[in-house]
């Protein structure tokens, strides 16, 4: 856990005072990630870099796990706590093995279990030890050096990390990629993090909290969903963009609007029971799987009324199926792409899992605003 | 970079070659053998000259680059720099007659005016080398928990290498191309033959001071290349 108390920090300049962080409280709970966003000159990174002291603050306190931070010598402090910049700042003269056993070489590790930790985090994501172990930074690409720099970070297993615009210099593809994997890292890891960014796309896929902040404040700290949902002020809502509500469509999985229930039928079913299954639903549409429970086309109750034969002879092609797990985001895409209004979800191996559907989608985001305004 | 100085010292090399055929031919061979043993012993006096002024040079110059480049010291740094800027726009041949005025004759003097012209470019390189270490780096040290003096040792120095031994490299140019200057003062060294050479219009002599004087600068060179070749980490090395 990590707790801000009134934080400040003031920088005397020739054109007067500057207060970079004025009063921060915020708290951020264990194995959470918590992003500090804003523009640039928000203050985001000073708060940041008081954490670890590379910035003294003027006042306020910091704990980390409800100890006062003041009363630690700089220098364990900061080993202590996993630092990662938007520069990467991998040390050129040293190989990888070498950077990623920085902290436990000054934190005094055994050598040999240094070593088999650097082979291990490099397995973690995805580089081969053998292979890079031994290689300079120079020799890697950017996306493989930002990804030696988190796990730099992690190497002495720290339970707080600290990252300042960790995956600002990477291209928007290898992004998604890194963040993805990082993302997976800390749902077994459980990290404390503070995560600057200024990207509200990355905030909201990343952070459990998010914190706005401006002029030094924090103006909203809140789930992004609520940030999205119910901007504080207009500062907020501006910030976050007028595309918000669309944003929060990434926050939702389908699993949580598919409709599991949804009217299926076998291929050799027969459609006079079908229809009259679907009419006595209520439901217009019905997926066909075939014995495998793959999804493999639908029906419309219009074409099956009153017809007989096997369900097969009505089917049609379906123009698509998303998987269970993707964000909404992802399935409206599809959804404008194929210019339907249902779509068939599938689990991971393939089999039918559900239908959803834009009303259920634009229901889903409703829901939050109808909460609050009954409340 | 690596190809011009690698294209300079094969010049070179192909200019003493040169010099080599037409000196046997001319029967000057013959004349410089004559020298031989002053050739020995003056070559003992001249690399001990160079080794100890720019040994000492090195042994100041690094420190004195590392103090300046301190953040207590940013603000005088420049002024400091400017001093030995001023330092070196003074000749060589000057600062050896002045060191002679206060040092007198021999190798004191000697030892001295090369020193101080040796002293400039190692500290100017250590102090630009460490100035161009990116602040990145610094701030990730810092970070990570590393004090002043570790980041000094594992981030700073192997990451400003190149440049300061690029810098250590002129500096032993310089040395060796000046140390024939010592004999003015009494310092011995090769010196003793050109200048001998030239009063007593001795092609000879003076050839026998001359190309070993060469020759000492092009082997001072191509070690200092291979040291820098080899010794830099490879990470950080822009010639691997």
């Amino acid at each position: 856990m990590i707790r801000l108390e009134d934080l400040t920090k003031t920088f005397e300049t020739p054109n007067g005072v500057v207060v970079a962080a004025d009063k921060v409280n915020m708290e951020v709970p264990t194995g959470e990630i918590c992003i500090l966003l804003g523009p640039s000159g928000c203050g985001k990174t000073t708060a940041l870099k008081m954490i670890n002291r590379l910035i003294q603050p003027t006042s306020g306190k910091i704990y980390i796990n409800g100890e006062d931070t003041s009363k630690l010598n700089d220098i364990e402090h900061r080993r202590k706590i996993g630092y990662v910049i938007q520069q990467i700042g991998l040390f050129p003269n040293m190989t990888i093995e070498e950077n990623i056993c920085v902290v436990p070489k000054l934190l005094g590790w055994d050598m040999k279990k240094a070593r088999t930790r650097a082979a291990e985090l490099l397995d973690l994501v995805g580089l081969d030890a053998k292979q890079f172990l031994k290689r300079y930074p120079k020799e890697l690409s950017g996306g493989q050096q930002q990804r030696v720099g988190v796990i730099r970070a992690l190497a002495a297993d720290p339970p707080v990390m600290l990252m300042d615009e960790p995956f600002g210099a990477i291209d928007p593809i290898n992004r998604e990629i890194i963040q993805d994997e990082f993302l997976k890292m800390q749902a077994e890891l459980k990290k404390t993090i503070m995560f600057v960014s200024h990207d509200i796309d990355e905030a909201v896929k990343m952070g459990d909290k998010v914190a706005i902040f401006r002029a030094g404040r924090i103006e909203q700290y809140d789930s992004p969903d609520q940030i999205l949902a119910h901007p504080a002020n207009p500062f907020v809502a501006d910030f976050v963009g007028a595309d918000r509500t669309l944003k929060r469509l990434r926050l939702v999985s389908a699993e949580e609007v598919a409709d599991a229930d949804a009217p299926v039928a076998a291929r050799s079913a027969k459609v006079a029971d079908l229809s009259q299954r679907l009419s006595s639903a209520g439901a217009r549409i019905a997926v066909i799987i075939d014995s495998d429970h793959h999804p493999v086309g639908y029906v419309t109750l219009d074409e099956i009324a009153g017809a007989t034969g096997s369900v097969a002879e009505f089917a049609h092609p379906l123009p698509a199926t998303v998987p269970i797990r993707a964000d909404l985001r992802a399935v409206v895409s599809e959804m404008f792409a194929h210019d339907t209004m249902w779509l068939a979800c599938t689990d991971d191996t393939g089999r039918y899992a559900g239908v959803v559907s834009q009303p259920a989608v634009t229901a889903a985001l409703r829901a939050t605003y109808t909460d609050a305004d009954a409340a | 970079m690596t190809q011009t100085s690698s294209l300079g010292r094969n010049t070179a090399l192909l200019a003493v070659f040169l010099l080599g055929i037409w000196v046997s031919a001319s029967g000057l061979l013959g004349q410089i053998s004559d020298h031989w043993d002053d050739i020995v012993y003056l070559s003992q006096q001249h690399v001990f000259l160079v080794a100890t002024s720019g040994g000492a040079a090195i042994l100041v110059g690094v420190p004195v680059g590392i103090w300046l480049s301190r953040p207590a010291m940013e603000r005088h740094a420049e002024t400091v720099m400017q001093v030995f800027n001023i330092g070196t726009t003074i000749p060589t041949l000057a600062v050896i007659a002045l060191s002679m005025t206060f040092l007198g004759i021999g190798f004191p003097p000697a030892f001295f005016g090369l020193f101080v012209a040796s002293l400039l470019p190692i500290v100017r390189n250590t102090y630009a080398g460490l100035l161009a270490v990116p602040s990145h780096l610094k701030e990730a040290a810092t970070g990570m928990g590393m004090t002043q003096t570790q980041i000094l040792w594992r981030v700073e120095l192997p990451n400003a290498l190149y440049v300061i031994f690029s810098g250590v490299r002129t500096a032993l140019a310089i040395n060796v191309g000046t140390t024939p200057l010592a004999f003015l003062i009494g310092g011995g060294g090769l010196g003793e033959l050109i200048f001998t050479g030239i009063d007593l219009m001795d092609p000879g002599m003076l050839l026998a001071g001359a190309v070993p004087t060469a020759l000492l600068a092009v082997l001072v060179d191509f070690l200092m290349g291979q040291a820098q070749l080899r010794l830099i980490p490879k990470g950080v090395n822009p010639l691997r």
